[in-house]
């Protein structure tokens, strides 16, 4: 099977970049290199080609329904112009798909997909929501999806477009014009950086892209590819479907259980997912650094109290904290930081501790807790 | 850029003979662009033997790790440990302060009987791609 390409593949050609396969894509791993890449975010900004992504449009009245019996959040929730967060559950309450949910109006929504698993998610949409899957349209061929990320994201962007981005406060969208392409700017992402999710339509991405590093040039906008993606999702301790969350492992158990709104009513693997919350589970999703040399990769065992359990989901050397970095399933009572375990790298037990998560967080960001307290003090 | 006064393996180490019996090792700069950014580097301990193509360490950049081969057989007197700081200074120096090991040589024989030269080590390179 030939890989696909996004509407930006000669653009990252003439850039430098370098070519691989990535779930049928070809896609850029790395421009400058991943590390250089990786600290431009963190202190600047850099620019993701994410067209690989799916964009399912759902409208109309059955539209609202669909997604409410196919997801965990609470879509109902939702205010045109906002987004969420949410998954495409199995009745066993793991992952499809993790996604992410916008409403454009009371009856549209746009659904955001991971790229190897867009044709999967409609396979699955089409067989759990009967006739109601009419509903659902796949826009992924004709949507390019750009991700801009990093401290001057905002700055560079405002030079570019009339909305008000101040106004486009976390997990919400506009849509209008940037550099004269009609789409939809989105605050959000996958770096644990501030930054945007910029959907314009295919034909138009590679004339935004070019503005967009025209405009960034000053600023230090670096073109980023899919291997600092990788490495900045690790230091957020974003979930990668595929590694850390799959449809073995429950929305409980990756520790995403703040996407689960069981008084919403019915959806699929409510019944597990409720039960787990109430009885606990019995192995969850934590983040670990490891305390001897070496770089911990998806896959490599881990030893529990002598006892193997599971393997690193995902795991490497993060550029930022300077630190091996990784994510395992550890039993429900060995989750703690300060849980000492092994992870076996090619055959050595090389110690490792369970730490707070996420390993990185942007200086300046509120945490939510102290936001609630706040709230409450009001 | 290939010096041409190494000797080459096909899994791109190099090495170089110092006129005393004794061999730098090193990885090429073919394999460090294709590793990436190296963030590990991991030796074998000073003294140990090693016979050719010995498992001597791995080199793990942020993306992958790559087992390094010893492509002679000699006992390991000197380790470069200036990489357990900077191990990036096998991308920026591949051939000169970002050397692996040195080792006093086998008498087995010159690494000329199986090694590459610098001209068919080029076209290996060329022929992987």
């Amino acid at each position: 099977m030939s890989l696909r390409r996004t509407p930006l593949h000669a653009l990252h050609k003439e850039l430098g970049g370098r070519l691989v396969p990535f779930a049928g894509w070809e896609m850029p791993v790395q421009f400058g290199g991943v590390v250089s890449e990786h600290l431009a975010v963190r202190r600047q900004a850099g620019l993701f080609d994410v067209s690989h992504m799916g964009e399912l449009r759902v409208s109309g009245p059955d539209a609202l329904p669909l997604l409410q019996r196919l997801t965990p959040n609470d879509v109902s929730r939702l205010v045109p112009g906002r987004a969420q967060y949410s998954a495409l559950t199995t009745d066993s309450g793991g992952f499809v798909d993790d996604i992410i949910v916008y409403r454009r109006g009371e009856e549209s929504f746009l659904v955001v997909t991971n790229a190897a698993n867009t044709a999967r998610d409609l396979a699955w949409i089409r067989e759990r929501g009967g006739t109601a899957a009419e509903c659902v349209e796949d826009l992924s061929d004709e949507t390019a999806l750009l991700a801009l990320h990093g401290p001057r994201a905002q700055a560079i962007l405002q030079t570019l477009t009339d909305l008000d981005l101040t106004a486009v406060r976390y997990y919400r969208f506009a849509e209008g014009e940037v550099a004269g392409v009609p789409g939809t700017v989105a605050r959000m992402g996958y770096t644990g950086e501030d930054g945007f999710e910029i959907m314009v339509p295919a034909d138009r991405a590679e004339e935004l892209a070019r503005r967009l590093f025209d405009a960034g040039a000053p600023e230090g906008l670096v073109p980023t590819g899919l291997g600092a993606r990788d490495t900045l999702r690790l230091e957020a301790k974003m979930a990668l479907h595929g590694n850390d969350i799959d449809e073995d492992h429950s929305v409980e158990e990756a520790d995403l259980g703040w996407i689960v709104k069981p008084d919403k009513g019915e959806f699929i693997g409510r019944d597990v997912l409720v039960a787990q919350r109430q009885n606990g589970v019995t192995r969850k999703l934590v983040g670990f650094e490891l305390r001897d040399r070496g770089v911990p990769r998806h896959g490599y065992p881990i030893v529990v109290n002598g006892e193997p359990f599971g393997e690193v989901t995902s795991g490497g050397h993060a550029p930022f904290l300077k630190k091996s970095l990784g994510l395992a399933y550890l039993p429900a009572d060995a989750c703690e930081p300060g849980q000492a375990f092994e992870v076996v790298i090619r055959g050595r037990p090389v110690p490792a501790e369970v730490v707070p998560t996420p390993f990185y967080v942007r200086p300046g960001k509120k945490k939510k807790k102290k936001k609630r307290a706040a709230a409450a003090a009001v | 850029m290939i010096p041409d006064d190494l000797y080459y393996s096909k899994e791109h180490e190099w090495l170089r003979l110092e006129g005393d019996g004794s061999a730098t090792i090193g990885i090429t700069d073919h394999a460090q662009q294709e590793l990436g950014d190296i963030v590990y580097v991991e030796l074998p301990d000073p003294h140990a033997a090693l016979e050719a193509d010995d498992v001597m360490g791995s080199v793990e950049s942020v993306k992958a790790v790559s087992e390094i081969f010893c492509p002679v057989g000699g006992t390991v007197t000197e380790v470069n440990e200036s990489l357990e700081d900077a191990p990036e200074v096998v991308n920026s120096d591949p051939y000169g302060e970002g050397w692996l090991i040195r080792l006093r040589l086998d008498d087995a024989g010159s690494p000329a009987a199986t090694m590459l030269s610098a001209g068919a080590y080029e076209k290996h390179v060329a022929s992987e791609e």
